[in-house]
């Protein structure tokens, strides 16, 4: 049994101009220690499509699939109170911003003891015992200070790891990690991205990595899902996927990285792909 | 030191500083913070060079320097032969016009409620005395050189994509026909498809004027493939400085070894490395 099960996920938003297809159709599922990598564009969807699962899209979204399953469970039939108990301890999520994610009226030591004590009900001195080991399993420098430090005191990277740690607090089965560095360099990329990897590697959670770099997949995923313009175009294990791409858009996408350049200008996509990839813009183009 | 370039040295940058003063308060004396401490290079025109570094390097900050946003603590700027004087009140439109930005973040950086037409063609209303019908035929010229369209003249930024807007930047530099393009990270925020778009229209734009480009950027994959020679900034200093070839093949400073190393590689061989050693370790 897989541990997240999704079939036929549909998410609509109501724009002026009728309803907008966000996700169409899409179908992915994650095994317990694995590591899937869903990659595409902006607008592909991909964000949206986990949004869904965490149930953090506004009312307004339209949220229709066949199938929704956390280890079996259908997520859809939960009631709000039963949901808030799974979202958070069970799935957990990284957020693309780190700084903008933590709240900025309160200590990182607040944050996390937060979570402890609303899932896991610890006293307080527990809660503070876990919350340092647990900046410390996450490699942040002086835990015990950190505790009482705002996230404006800490840099990009530091609060990354304050929302790691508040992420597997918990430790979730699945955790879901939403282009977990693309806000920072590549020194610090490289550094959250081994300590994601190697926390996956000891839990054995399993783990949703969102992004659009055709780098971090290769570093990171056991699976790849390329989704575009909403939809699923292909579903691979990562080597046949660089070695043997098999739908139009991957192969356009792996053409137009810089490194596989070929004579003096980079592929683009559309010499590739007619699927109109740089879509004119909504408004522009009905004026 | 007179031995000022050869005519085909666009830029020459002599030992420039800059420090902030940051201000102090009750008990607290006040700081200087050495933001660039004394970097020199030169470049040929025609060829592109890239600044890599990380956050807080002082790569923007030189970029604000060249571009006379800062002015320098201390050096020299010589810009087509020329010294240029970076004393508040001492630059000339003429010097002003030969060197323009791009920045990085092009949802931030076009004015919200100026129509495109507006956005290139005021350069041309400041600086020049051409009529007004003058003005919007060079725009809408400038339009199609980037790959946009006439019909966009009066359309407002919010109904661009991001690739879009990149190129209305880009199209607003090119306005005062410039020698120097300075790029602050011009496609980090771009998705990798557009990304290769603009690169693209970068290298065209650069054959077709001669356009001598100081490139900033902290993605390695997008500097080998654009520059000509390559500057590695860490903490205000230049610690490597070479052609790409020698940059790359060949990396001296312990940081830019640092840096290739942590750079994602997406080949398959290093695929094939990572899922072996993975098996490994779940096996032991």
């Amino acid at each position: 049994m897989s541990l997240l099960q999704i079939d036929n996920l549909t998410v609509e938003f109501e724009t002026a101009s009728g309803w907008f297809r966000a996700v169409d159709g899409v179908s992915i599922s994650v095994d317990k220690a694995e590591v899937l990598a869903i990659v595409g564009e902006s607008g592909s969807g991909k964000s949206v499509s986990m949004l869904a699962v965490m149930g953090l899209l506004p009312w307004t979204a339209k949220i229709t699939a066949d199938r929704m399953l956390f280890e079996g469970k259908d997520i859809q039939a939960l009631s709000g109170a039963e949901r808030r108990k799974l979202i958070g301890k069970d799935i957990a999520m990284i957020f693309q911003e780190p700084i903008a994610s933590l709240n900025p009226c309160f200590t990182v030591g607040f944050q996390i003891e937060e979570v402890l004590r609303i899932h896991l009900g610890l006293g307080k001195k527990e809660r503070q015992a876990r919350a340092i080991e647990l900046f410390k399993q996450v490699g942040l420098p002086n835990p015990e200070e950190r505790m009482h430090a705002f996230p404006h005191q800490m840099s990009g990277g530091q609060c990354q790891r304050v929302m790691i740690a508040i992420a597997i607090a918990c430790s979730p089965k699945l955790l879901i990690a939403d282009e977990p560095t693309t806000a920072l360099d590549v020194t610090i990329q490289k550094q959250i991205l081994d300590l994601i990897m190697d926390l996956q590697a000891r839990t054995g959670m399993g783990l949703i990595m969102i992004t659009h770099d055709m780098g971090v997949v290769a570093e990171t995923a056991d699976r790849v899902v390329v989704q575009y313009k909403g939809r699923k175009m292909e579903e691979a294990d990562v080597l046949s996927l660089f070695e043997n791409p098999k739908s139009n858009y991957t192969k356009a996408l792996l053409a137009a990285l810089p490194e596989n350049a070929t004579g003096d200008r980079l592929t683009t996509v559309s010499a590739f792909f007619d699927g109109n990839p740089e879509p004119a813009p909504s408004a522009g183009a009905s004026a | 030191m007179s031995d000022i370039k050869t005519t085909d040295t666009m830029l020459e940058v002599r030992d420039i500083k800059r420090d902030y003063e940051l201000p102090g308060g009750f008990m607290k004396p006040k700081k200087t913070l050495h933001a660039v401490k004394g970097v020199s290079f030169s470049l040929e025109r025609g060829k592109t060079l890239a600044i890599v570094g990380e956050s807080g390097c002082g790569k923007s900050t030189l970029a604000r320097m060249i571009t006379f946003i800062d002015e320098p603590t201390s050096g020299e700027l010589i810009i087509d032969g020329k010294k240029m004087d970076t004393r508040p009140g001492h630059l000339t439109s003429e010097m002003r016009q030969k060197v323009q930005i791009i920045f990085q973040n092009p949802y931030g950086s076009l004015n919200p409620r100026q129509k495109i037409g507006d956005v290139l063609g005021e350069p041309l209303a400041i600086n020049t005395d051409l009529s007004a019908a003058e003005r919007r035929n060079r725009a809408t010229e400038m339009l199609i050189k980037v790959g946009l369209g006439p019909e966009h003249y009066n359309r407002y930024p919010h109904m661009f994509s991001g690739g879009q807007r990149q190129r209305i930047a880009i199209a607003r530099a090119l306005m005062m026909n410039p020698k120097l393009l300075v790029l602050d990270e011009p496609v980090s925020a771009l998705d990798l498809s557009v990304q290769a778009q603009v690169l693209n229209l970068l290298a065209d734009l650069q054959d077709e004027f001669n356009l001598t480009y100081v490139f900033i950027s902290h993605d390695l994959s997008v500097v080998r493939y654009i520059a000509d020679e390559v500057m590695v900034m860490y903490f205000g200093e230049a610690v490597e400085y070479g052609t790409r070839d020698e940059v790359f093949s060949n990396p001296k400073h312990e940081y830019t070894q640092t840096l290739f190393k942590a750079t994602p590689k997406a080949d398959v061989e290093s695929i094939r490395a990572r899922i072996a050693a993975k098996k490994a370790a779940s096996a032991a």
